[in-house]
C-alpha cells in the first residue's frame, strides 16, 4: 500500500518537474522577461571588500544606465544581485549552485583568475548538463590568457584586455625608448603573477633583445608588509625600470618602499588605478608609475565623462572599472538584438558583436570571446593642465602617454571553441 | 653581496623587527602578567594607526604621536575593566574567547568609522626623505625608519626602567608570580591587571601610529600582523620581554636577508654535481628560492622552537 503510494508521488512529482522545464522553456522563448537578474559575484568582506564593493557600485550604476536609456529594449531591466564570494573558489562555486537554483542566468566576476578558471569551467560543465537552464559567464577584470586560449569555452566572455595584450602594448612603448636598458620583474607568487612575468620576457626578448632582464622575484600574494629588502634588491641589481602585475597593498607598499629608498627607476604596472591604491601611493609614485589600461579619467576628448562624472556624484567615489559598463551595454544590446533574454540566444548574439563604445568600436572576437579594444600608457602626475581630474582626491592623476589602437595589442589564440547547437 | 647592500639589509631589518617587538613586547607583557593570549592584540595597532590619521589631521603628526597611544591604552584599559574582568572568573578560554571575538568587532567598527579602503596616513614632512649624511656615504635610508627604530628604542628602555626601578613596576613583577601575596598586602591587583592590559595595549597603539604611516592603514591591517606576532612571542618564550626582543631582531633580519638571497635547492645540487632540469621529478620544488619561501619562514621557525624548545629561547615557564 505505501509502496503504490510512493509511486503515485514519484510519478507526481516527476510530471510537475518535466512540465516546469517546459514551461521555463517556453516562457525564455515567448517575450523577453521583465527583469534580467545578473549574479555579481566578487569579495564583499574581508582584505579585498574595499575593491569588490566599489566595482558593485560600478555595476550597480551601468544596470541603471542600461535601464534608464533601455539599452536592452523597452521594458527589460537589468538588476544586480551581490553575492560574497571572499575570494575564494571553492566559495565561489557553492554560490553558483545558489545562482542556479534561483534561476539567474548571468554571472559576472573579475578579481582573479584563480576564481575565473574553476568558475568558468564549473559554469561549461553546468551548461551542458542542463541545456535548459544555462549560465553566461561575463568576465570583467580576470586576466589569464588562458581563458580565452587553452580553456576557453563558448559561455565565457571576457571584457578586460589579457595579459598577453596588455603586455604587448607596454613593451610596444618600451621598445622606443632607448633609455630602458635593464628592467626588473617582481610579480605576486600566483597564476597572474606568473603569466606577467613570462609574457615579459618573451616579448621584451623579441622586441628589444638588447634590454638585460637584471633580477626576477615572485613573493606571496598579499602577505609582504616590509618591501624595503626588495627594494634594495633590486637597487643592487642596477634595474632602471620595473614590471609588476602587482595590485592592492603589493603594489602600493612596494611603491612606498621604493620612494623611501631614494629608487629611482619607472614602475610600469597593470594595477595603479584600483580603488585605494592612488591613496595610498600618492606622492610617492609621481612621475615614476606607469599603467596599462583600456580606459582612465584623462584620456583626451574625454569619452565617458558623463559616466564618470555621474557616477563622482552619485556615490562620491572615483570611476574606474569601464569594463562594468561595457559588459552591461553589450549584454544589454545582445539582448536587444536577439529579441530574447534566453541565454543561449544571448550569448551566440554576444559571439561577435561589433558596437560603438565609449573608446570607440569594440567587438567581441568571435573566435575566442576575448573583447577587442584599444589600450592606454598612462603616468601618475600631478593634476592640472591636460590631467584634468586628480585620482581619489590625492592631487594627482593618469596622464595619457600614449593610445594604442585596437589591432596593436591584438593576439592570435589557440582557443577551439566547441559550441552548443545553435538555436532556430 | 656587496656591503653597502648587506648594510641596508640589516637596516632595514633591524626597523622591521623593532617594529615588531613593539607590537609583541604589548602581547607578551599582558600574557606574563594576566595569562591572557590577547588575539585581539594587533586590532589595537590598527586602532592606534587610525587613531593617529585621524588626530594627524586634526592638529598634526607629533600631537598625535602622544595622544593616540595614550587613547588606545584608554579604551584597552576600559575594556579590561568592563569586559575582560567580567569574564576572567571563568578561567582562561573565555578570556580567549573574548578578545577573538573582540578583535571582529574592531576590525568591523573601524569599517565603520572610516571605511573600506585605505585611508591616506602620510609620513610627516620633516622626516620624509633619506638620511643627509648617509646618502652622502652612497646609502640611502629613509629618515622614518631611522625614527621608528629610534622610538622603539626608547620604548624599551622606558619599559624597562618602569618594571625594573620604580614601585608600580616591583608590584607589577609581584602580581605576576605571587598575585594573592600582592593582594594581601593591600595592593590593588585588579587595578594592576588593568593598568598593564592597557599599558600594553598603548604599546601595540604606538607602533601603529609608527607602522601605520610607514606602511598602508586599512581595515586588513591588523589580520596582516596578527599573525607574526605570536610567532615572536612564542619563539622569544611566552612572557619573556627580553625573549620578544631577541625574537623581533631575529625574524626582521632572517626575513630580510632571505630575500635578498636568489639560493635555491637546485643550485646546491650543482654544487654537487646534479644537474636540475625541469624534467626532474620535483621540479617546482627544486627551483624554489630562498627569496621565495622568505614569509614562510618565521613559521618554519614556529615549529622549530616548540619542538625543540617548547619554552622559547629566553622562557621560564615550563608548562
Amino acid at each position: 500500500m505505501v509502496r503504490m503510494a510512493m509511486k503515485w508521488l514519484l510519478a507526481a512529482v516527476l510530471s510537475l518537474l518535466a512540465a516546469g522545464t517546459v514551461l521555463a522553456q517556453g516562457k525564455g522563448r515567448a517575450a523577453p522577461e521583465q527583469t534580467v537578474k545578473i549574479a555579481f559575484m566578487d569579495p564583499l568582506s574581508g582584505p579585498f571588500a574595499a575593491v569588490g564593493q566599489a566595482i558593485l557600485k560600478h555595476f550597480q550604476y551601468s544596470a541603471e544606465i542600461v535601464n534608464a536609456k533601455q539599452l536592452a529594449g523597452p521594458g527589460v531591466k537589468f538588476e544586480i544581485v551581490p553575492f560574497d564570494n571572499k575570494g575564494s573558489p571553492q566559495e565561489s562555486l557553492t554560490l553558483l549552485r545558489s545562482i542556479i537554483d534561483q534561476g539567474i542566468h548571468y554571472v559576472t566576476q573579475g578579481n582573479g583568475s584563480h576564481v575565473a578558471i574553476p568558475l568558468s569551467d564549473a559554469i561549461a560543465k553546468h551548461n551542458e548538463r542542463n541545456p535548459g537552464q544555462a549560465i553566461v559567464y561575463l568576465n570583467y577584470a580576470a586576466v589569464d590568457p588562458d581563458l580565452t586560449n587553452s580553456k576557453c569555452n563558448f559561455w565565457h566572455f571576457r571584457f578586460d584586455a589579457n595579459t598577453d595584450m596588455k603586455m604587448e602594448a607596454l613593451t610596444e612603448y618600451m621598445k622606443d625608448r632607448p633609455e630602458i636598458k635593464s628592467v626588473y620583474l617582481i610579480n605576486q607568487n600566483y597564476s597572474h603573477g606568473h603569466q606577467v612575468a613570462r609574457v615579459a620576457k618573451e616579448l621584451l626578448a623579441r622586441k628589444r633583445p638588447d634590454i638585460k632582464i637584471v633580477g626576477e622575484d615572485l613573493h606571496p600574494l598579499g602577505q609582504v608588509r616590509d618591501f624595503s629588502p626588495y627594494i634594495a634588491k633590486i637597487r643592487a641589481s642596477g634595474a632602471d625600470a620595473v614590471i609588476t602585475g602587482n595590485w592592492g597593498t603589493d603594489l602600493t607598499l612596494l611603491v612606498r618602499a621604493a620612494r623611501d629608498a631614494g629608487l629611482n627607476v619607472n614602475f610600469y604596472t597593470y594595477y595603479a588605478g584600483v580603488t585605494g591604491t592612488p591613496t595610498a601611493m600618492g606622492a610617492a609614485g609621481a612621475d615614476r608609475v606607469r599603467q596599462i589600461s583600456y580606459w582612465h579619467p584623462n584620456i583626451e576628448k574625454y569619452p565617458g565623462e558623463d559616466i564618470y562624472l555621474g557616477f563622482k556624484k552619485k556615490f562620491g567615489e572615483d570611476w574606474y572599472t569601464l569594463a562594468a559598463y561595457t559588459s552591461m551595454t553589450m549584454l544589454a544590446e545582445a539582448i536587444k538584438r536577439s529579441k530574447s533574454t534566453d541565454p543561449l540566444r544571448v550569448a551566440y548574439t554576444m559571439e561577435g558583436l561589433k558596437m560603438p563604445s565609449v573608446m570607440g568600436e569594440i567587438e567581441m572576437r568571435a573566435t575566442d570571446h576575448q573583447l577587442q579594444q584599444p589600450l592606454f600608457i598612462s603616468t601618475w602626475v600631478k593634476a592640472g593642465g591636460a590631467v584634468k581630474y586628480d585620482t581619489e582626491k590625492t592631487g594627482y592623476g593618469f596622464k595619457t602617454e600614449r593610445a594604442f589602437p585596437t589591432y596593436v595589442a591584438s593576439q592570435p589564440t589557440s582557443c577551439n571553441m566547441q559550441r552548443p547547437p545553435r538555436p532556430q | 653581496m656587496n656591503f653597502e647592500f648587506a648594510l641596508i639589509q640589516l637596516l632595514n631589518g633591524i626597523s622591521y623587527g623593532l617594529l615588531l617587538f613593539m607590537l609583541s613586547s604589548g602581547l607578551t607583557l599582558i600574557f606574563s602578567m594576566m595569562g591572557v593570549l590577547n588575539f585581539a592584540h594587533a586590532s589595537f595597532y590598527m586602532i592606534g594607526a587610525y587613531l593617529a590619521y585621524q588626530i594627524s589631521k586634526w592638529i598634526g603628526y607629533w600631537p598625535a604621536l602622544v595622544i593616540a597611544p595614550l587613547a588606545v591604552g584608554l579604551i584597552g584599559a576600559l575594556i579590561e575593566r568592563w569586559g575582560l574582568r567580567r569574564v576572567h572568573k571563568w578561567g582562561h578560554v573565555p578570556e580567549l574567547l573574548f578578545t577573538f571575538g573582540l578583535s571582529y568587532i574592531i576590525v568591523e567598527l573601524v569599517q565603520v568609522i572610516w571605511g573600506r579602503a585605505a585611508v591616506p596616513y602620510a609620513v610627516p614632512a620633516a622626516l620624509d626623505g633619506p638620511i643627509d649624511w648617509l646618502a652622502d656615504l652612497g646609502i640611502t635610508f629613509p629618515e622614518y625608519r631611522a625614527f621608528m627604530m629610534l622610538v622603539a628604542v626608547l620604548m624599551l628602555a622606558a619599559l624597562y626602567l618602569l618594571l625594573t626601578r620604580t614601585r608600580i613596576g616591583l608590584v607589577i613583577q609581584a602580581a605576576l608570580t605571587h598575585p594573592h601575596q600582592v593582594e594581601a598586602l593591600g595592593h590593588n591587583v585588579p587595578r594592576v591587571f588593568m593598568l598593564v592590559f592597557g599599558g600594553g595595549c598603548a604599546l601595540a597603539g604606538l607602533a601603529g601610529v609608527i607602522g601605520g604611516n610607514a606602511f598602508v592603514t586599512q581595515p586588513a591591517m591588523a589580520a596582516e600582523l596578527g599573525a607574526i606576532i605570536f610567532v615572536v612571542i612564542v619563539v622569544g618564550g611566552m612572557g619573556s620581554l627580553a625573549g620578544a626582543f631577541v625574537a623581533s631582531l631575529a625574524i626582521g633580519v632572517m626575513q630580510t636577508f632571505a630575500v635578498a638571497s636568489d639560493a635555491s635547492l637546485s643550485g646546491l645540487a650543482e654544487l654537487v654535481g646534479v644537474t636540475v632540469t625541469p624534467q626532474t621529478f620535483g621540479y617546482s620544488v627544486w627551483k624554489l628560492t630562498v627569496a621565495q619561501v622568505a614569509p614562510v619562514l618565521p613559521f618554519l621557525l614556529l615549529v622549530l622552537i616548540l619542538i625543540v624548545r617548547p619554552k622559547g629561547l629566553m622562557g621560564t615557564r615550563e608548562d
